[in-house]
């Protein structure tokens, strides 16, 4: 089973990522959103229908994963046609299609046969097909594999442009750089199962890295220190302290110079969403 | 409503990809072979027994039918190979994903694409099947009887393996889905032919094996009534020729192939509509 016991609320409005390793169950999460594969118990709602209703994708806007397309049409001709599936008017066709070239930055390559295209503008004629109804809520299912740097930063300025129009999107990734830079709320699934959800910047300011140069520790004084935080450490002068959140760090410093110990630096270090990734994927594999 | 989208679609990809123009270049040869094979045999015969007899009328009904008999099996083989790769190719490409998550419902891709391939399907019967008919008209000055319900049928055969193909398409891979289908046609045109020999000796057993065989699936039954209706009755009591017919289907197999296909593609329809793409 790819999902299992899979509980999952998004705002909207808010840029929402879906973080896991390869094979979690992100993407067969987002087919069952989108009506592409059933759920075997359990229910899902999309803007408030049932996952799947046919009615309810004229809102929503996909972009797949193992994103091919009829390679036979032209750039615009297969805008053109996804305009026409999703059953907008000729006029507004039209409209959008130019907009949405000019947005990917595909213009120049019009018409273009898709068979012609790099991987990279196939994923960007993707984003462009996924855009055509002006959506509420976007599916984006690992939209900067394949790009380049320029490519992921126009996917970046894309969604950061939905989401200032107030546009729901739901990123599936394991790029965690992408999720850093462009969510705003995060779940990280693993085999099936949700292990933590939340904003970014409360799960990572959850935990903090201290580190600071003192000199006049006493090996007493060390052991007192371990209070402060889960795990202390001494290395010569560096002192490194990790604690929940960063109101322990001025409670530690005035500490430390009262037990007549002389700090010359205080560094605090958030957790990066590397470290919390890699410690909660790691942390169950033992368990 | 997207079936007409989807129809045009099909159409769009049989053009873009070459298909309509093959088949119209080769389709040409074909045709081309014929008329020259046709008008050097007429001439001879003819000069022989005079265009006018009655035995000289039945000669020309035979090559015609020889060529309509030639373009039955390229019906057969564009209809398969047309519409093999249509759903299942789509789906391994994960290119239906983009389709069925816009706001249409699934067996409208399924009946939109069904649509598009049997026009390629009937098209292909009009100019193969029409083209050899309308040389044999213009070489000769004899068409055979029946033409409209002889087409009719021979586009009814076509439609049963788009349909069984659409439907393999649903849940086969493309190699699986091809075999399949000319599979079935084969076992129908062994059938078909067991079924004539048995009629011939009067051998119940292989008659019965050519009709379970034709409930398989009707194909060979249909061409076998539709060159017996566009066959004078002289010819048709020939004997044993790939468009004689000594065991006749009765109509109520063209109402049970109608059924076939409606059921086929009811099927395809429904399975698509389940499964996880």
């Amino acid at each position: 089973m790819a999902v299992d016991d899979l509980n999952l609320a998004v705002e909207r409005g808010e840029i929402f990522g879906f973080l896991g390793p390869n094979g979690a169950g992100k993407t067969t999460s987002l087919k069952m959103l989108l009506g592409l594969a059933r759920p075997t118990a359990g229910a899902a709602w999309v803007l408030g229908r049932p996952a799947g209703d046919w009615r309810v994708r004229a809102r929503v806007g996909f972009l797949p994963e193992h994103f091919r397309f009829q390679e036979w049409l032209k750039a615009t001709e297969f805008l053109e046609v996804h305009a026409r599936l999703y059953g907008m008017p000729a006029d507004a066709r039209r409209r959008r299609v130019g907009e949405l070239l000019e947005t990917v930055g595909l213009s120049r390559h019009a018409d273009k046969p898709l068979r012609d295209f790099s991987k990279g503008m196939l994923q960007r004629i993707g984003l462009a097909q996924a855009l055509l109804n002006e959506p509420d809520l976007v599916f984006l299912d690992e939209p900067t594999s394949g790009l380049d740097p320029l490519g992921r930063r126009l996917v970046r300025d894309i969604i950061h442009s939905l989401r200032a129009r107030g546009i729901t999107v739901f990123l599936n990734s394991h790029l965690l750089s992408e999720i850093e830079i462009t969510c705003d709320r995060v779940s990280f699934i693993r085999r099936g199962r949700i292990v933590q959800t939340g904003k970014l910047e409360q799960l990572l300011a959850a935990e903090t890295e201290v580190e600071l140069r003192v000199n006049g520790l006493s090996p007493e004084l060390l052991r007192d220190a371990a209070r402060f935080g889960q795990s202390v450490s001494l290395d010569t002068d560096r002192l490194v302290v990790r604690m929940v959140g960063e109101e322990g760090v001025p409670d530690l410093v005035a500490w430390l110079v009262r037990q007549g110990a002389r700090v010359y630096s205080v560094t605090p270090r958030r957790l990066s969403l590397e470290d919390l990734f890699l410690r909660l994927m790691e942390g169950e594999e033992a368990g | 409503m997207r079936i007409p989208l989807i129809a045009w679609l099909t159409l769009q990809e049989a053009r873009r990809r070459k298909l309509l123009w093959v088949g119209v270049v080769l389709g040409l040869a074909f045709l081309f072979l014929f008329g020259v094979g046709y008008y050097f045999m007429y001439r001879d015969i003819s000069r022989q027994m005079g265009p006018n007899n009655l035995q000289m009328r039945e000669v020309s009904n035979f090559f015609i039918m020889a060529g309509l008999y030639a373009a039955n099996f390229l019906v057969v083989m564009v209809s398969v190979l047309a519409s093999v790769d249509t759903i299942s190719g789509e789906i391994a490409s994960h290119s239906i994903q983009s389709v069925v998550t816009k706001p249409l419902r699934r067996w409208e891709v399924v009946l939109g694409k069904w649509v598009g391939f049997a026009a390629i399907v009937a098209g292909c019967v009009l100019f193969l099947g029409g083209g050899v008919v309308a040389i044999g008209w213009v070489i000769s000055r004899h068409a055979p009887p029946n033409l409209l319900s002889g087409m009719g049928l021979m586009t009814l055969e076509g439609l049963i393996l788009l349909t069984v193909t659409i439907l393999g398409g649903t849940r086969l891979s493309t190699l699986a889905n091809g075999v399949v289908a000319f599979m079935l046609f084969g076992l129908a045109f062994i059938g078909g032919w067991t079924e004539q020999i048995g009629s011939l000796i009067r051998n119940e057993a292989a008659v019965n094996v050519g009709i379970v065989s034709s409930l398989i699936i009707p194909t060979e039954a249909l061409w076998k009534r539709a060159a017996y209706l566009m066959q004078p009755p002289a010819l048709a009591s020939l004997g044993i020729t790939p468009f004689s017919a000594t065991s006749v289907p009765s109509p109520a197999m063209i109402g049970y192939a109608i059924l076939y296909t409606l059921v086929a593609l009811t099927a395809a329809l429904y399975l698509f509509e389940r499964r996880d793409l």
